[in-house]
């Protein structure tokens, strides 16, 4: 497919008026933040959350429902309804500062610089028209000028490309004709018809059994090791993300509560609910019958938010700073390694401290 | 299959469900959902049921409590057949054999406060508890750690996992001996799963429960259960004792399954044995064993003679497998992750046999 690699592309983009080269990150998000004005109060959905995504990495983002992860990659895409959403901050795609770009600018790079697989095919693939006319359709929007024969060459090639036995035949048949998996197989083709450099996957495994989970996770992987791509993996699974991240953010609340390499989020993590997220996962390995460790309480609403630290009803270690956890938001900051930032009001002697007589011999942080 | 001397508390000898589908004006075949299925529970014990999207779990767990109505084979509870009893036999079975839905917001009545759904069972089987039923119905809300004084509650007024617990303690009301479980923390988020599982174990540990329980979550059977029975396209492909079947694996199709968990203690990519293509369509389930189109070891007398479920050391593991596997996980299938190709390569498999639509073969990963 010469006639639409990476490179050719990227020729007709306006050039970089920022200051920073194209050597940093691809996406750059700061301080973003995104309300909705509901009947019952405005819903806090994102609260100001930073960071960054380079091209040929893969950023995980973590968190319980309501956490805000969805909305942040739906915010990046920039598909809220503008009449109902508040969005600030900055994001930075390729260079390119899209908050608060007019819909027709972001609709040119939507799909082409970024793309989205979401986590149910058979939702997001119109029942109407077959696999290859959707395929077909996304490519031509930002190839006008590609003929019909061309495009479905281009679409038949990706769904070989993702696995698809038999793509010429499978390019006419319509999204029920698929399985859980080939359907999934199958947008993720759509996804990378433009050769997106930013590709957003919302829970892409999580609807579908694990054997082809596996099979998905390590299609993903192959194609960013071809196209180089910065991918940001949002999940619930701390599985799936401990398999295909170089970088994880934990959110709670709608905020960042912490952020990290992989080794370090997993291995040396530092917010309490970090720590009772891998408490409270079941492990293949180690003793079976030792207890889970849960996160006592609920999730917080969006639209009521504890003061202060967010998951303050919920830690355990809220009261050891009087009432500072209770009044004061904690800031993102340095938890003491290179890269690895937290948000909590503990020191960083008591987390570690904490951390080795808690955690360390629970369950999978073990 | 074991050799216990305990009355098992359920006996499935051939259980078997077939749904009808009519395809086409005249052309009428039929799904094989669960096709033969033969297990026991103990009183007490806790058996897991797990398997991937369409294996007959679920029909399995749903016959289990008659809620649907088996095609053939038998189901006998604490000794009495019920396989085909009407609604008035079941009627006293029913305070024995409860059921915990997956879905904790379809399985509530949405205009029934909590103290009408948890009593509800008391009421319909016409149970005096002693103290009356609203007693009966705090002290269960209590022991699902649920506030007692919520009684007058609706259920959307509660979250998921609330909800799941509500749905705990109407099984538990009529103190029945078995609960079959479906998925009851799937639908939940990973905190919350921990506080159900624990609850789950707490109630099984003091109140002698036997449990079946179903769920696609290896990892969770693992710490809830003492026996897993694995399911493939409507039959048992292995069952065992909980460390047999992690630890040592027999069947191929086992093996896959916990390869392909991603395990949170391991950076990078994990496991090994890839399963190309899907699993194929129970209308019309491949010959012989039903895994073999999947199955890297798969020979010409997979395709002809249907494997059985077997013990092959006179233990409580049985896999149906004309070559199991020996050992641990890691030693599968030939060896060591360094050694195998980097890439995808599928090696040739299922000889002299077609698959059913997709291709066949199993891929060695490592990067």
């Amino acid at each position: 497919m010469p006639e639409s690699a990476p490179s050719g592309q990227l020729d007709d983009r306006p050039s970089v008026p920022e200051q920073r080269g194209t050597d940093g990150p691809y996406l750059r998000v700061d301080d973003l933040r995104v309300r909705f004005d509901t009947e019952d109060g405005v819903v806090r959905a994102v609260d100001g959350v930073s960071f960054a995504v380079e091209r040929g990495r893969t950023l995980g983002i973590v968190g319980e429902s309501g956490s805000g992860k969805s909305v942040t990659s739906l915010a990046i895409l920039g598909l809220h309804n503008p009449k109902r959403t508040t969005v600030s901050g900055e994001i930075h795609v390729g260079g390119r500062q899209l908050v608060g770009l007019p819909e027709a600018e972001v609709r040119r790079l939507r799909g082409r610089d970024m793309a989205m697989i979401f986590q149910d095919p058979l939702s997001a693939l119109h029942p109407y028209y077959t696999v290859g006319k959707q395929i077909v359709e996304a490519y031509r929007v930002h190839h006008p000028r590609a003929g019909k024969r061309e495009a479905r060459q281009r679409a038949v090639d990706m769904l070989g490309r993702v696995g698809i036995p038999q793509p010429a035949r499978r390019f006419d048949q319509y999204p029920h004709e698929f399985s859980g998996g080939m359907r999934q197989r199958a947008m993720i083709a759509m996804a990378l018809v433009n050769d997106p450099d930013l590709l957003i996957a919302d829970e892409p495994t999580t609807a579908l059994d694990v054997t082809v989970q596996a099979q998905i996770l390590d299609l993903l992987a192959d194609l960013q090791a071809e196209f180089h791509s910065a991918i940001i993996m949002i999940t619930h699974d701390l599985g799936v993300v401990s398999q295909v991240a170089d970088d994880v953010l934990v959110m709670y609340g709608g905020r960042a509560v912490e952020r990290g390499s992989v080794e370090q989020v997993l291995r040396r993590p530092q917010h309490p609910y970090t720590w009772g997220l891998l408490s409270s996962v079941p492990s293949l390995h180690g003793d079976a019958d030792a207890e889970l460790v849960p996160i006592r309480g609920n999730p917080p609403s969006l639209i009521n938010l504890p003061p202060g630290c967010a998951f303050h009803p919920r830690c355990r270690y809220a009261d050891r700073n009087g009432d500072r956890s209770r009044t004061e938001v904690p800031q993102l900051g340095p938890a003491g390694e290179d890269g690895h930032l937290v948000a909590c009001h503990l020191s960083a002697d008591d987390r570690t401290r904490l951390y080795a007589e808690d955690i360390a011999h629970v369950g999978v942080a073990r | 299959m074991s050799v216990e001397t305990v009355e098992p508390l359920l006996r499935v000898r051939g259980l078997t469900k077939h749904f009808p589908v009519r395809s086409g004006f005249r052309n009428r075949s039929v799904v094989r959902a669960v096709d033969g299925l033969d297990f026991d529970v103990r009183p007490g014990e806790t058996l897991g049921l797990v398997g991937e999207s369409g294996c007959g779990k679920t029909t399995t767990g749903r016959m289990l409590v008659r809620l649907l109505e088996p095609t053939a084979g038998s189901i006998e509870f604490a000794g009495r057949d019920i396989t085909h009893a009407g609604r008035r036999e079941l009627r006293p079975l029913r305070q024995d054999l409860q059921i915990i839905f997956q879905d904790p917001y379809a399985s509530l009545n949405p205009r029934h406060t909590v103290g009408r759904i948890v009593a509800m069972p008391l009421q319909v089987n016409g149970t005096n508890p002693p103290g009356g039923i609203k007693a009966r119905v705090q002290e269960l809300l209590e022991l699902v750690g649920l506030n007692p004084e919520h009684y007058n509650r609706y259920p959307h007024e509660f979250s998921g996992g609330q909800r799941q617990r509500i749905g705990i303690a109407r099984a538990l009301a009529l103190r029945p001996k078995l609960i079959v479980a479906d998925e009851p923390v799937s639908a939940l988020d990973v905190s919350i799963q921990a506080q159900v599982v624990n609850l789950l174990r707490d109630l099984q540990r003091d109140l002698g429960l036997a449990f079946v329980f179903i769920a696609h979550d290896l990892a969770v059977v693992r710490h809830f259960c003492q026996r897993v029975a694995v399911m493939y396209l409507g039959k048992i492909v292995e069952i065992g004792d909980r460390d047999d079947i992690y630890e040592r694996p027999q069947h191929p199709y086992t093996r896959a399954l916990l390869s392909a968990i991603p395990d949170v203690t391991k950076l990078g990519p994990a496991g090994r044995i890839r399963l190309a293509g899907d699993v194929p369509t129970p209308l019309d389930p491949p010959s012989g064993c039903r895994f073999r189109t999947r199955c890297w070891k798969a020979q010409d007398i997979c395709a002809t003679e249907e494997p059985a479920l077997v013990s092959r050391d006179g233990g409580n593991q049985a896999a149906a497998c004309h070559f199991p596997e020996r050992g641990p996980v890691e030693a599968t299938p030939g060896g060591q992750p360094a050694a195998a190709p980097a890439g995808r390569g599928a090696e040739p498999a299922g000889q002299g046999a077609e698959p059913a639509g997709t291709g066949a073969g199993v891929e060695e990963v490592s990067r």
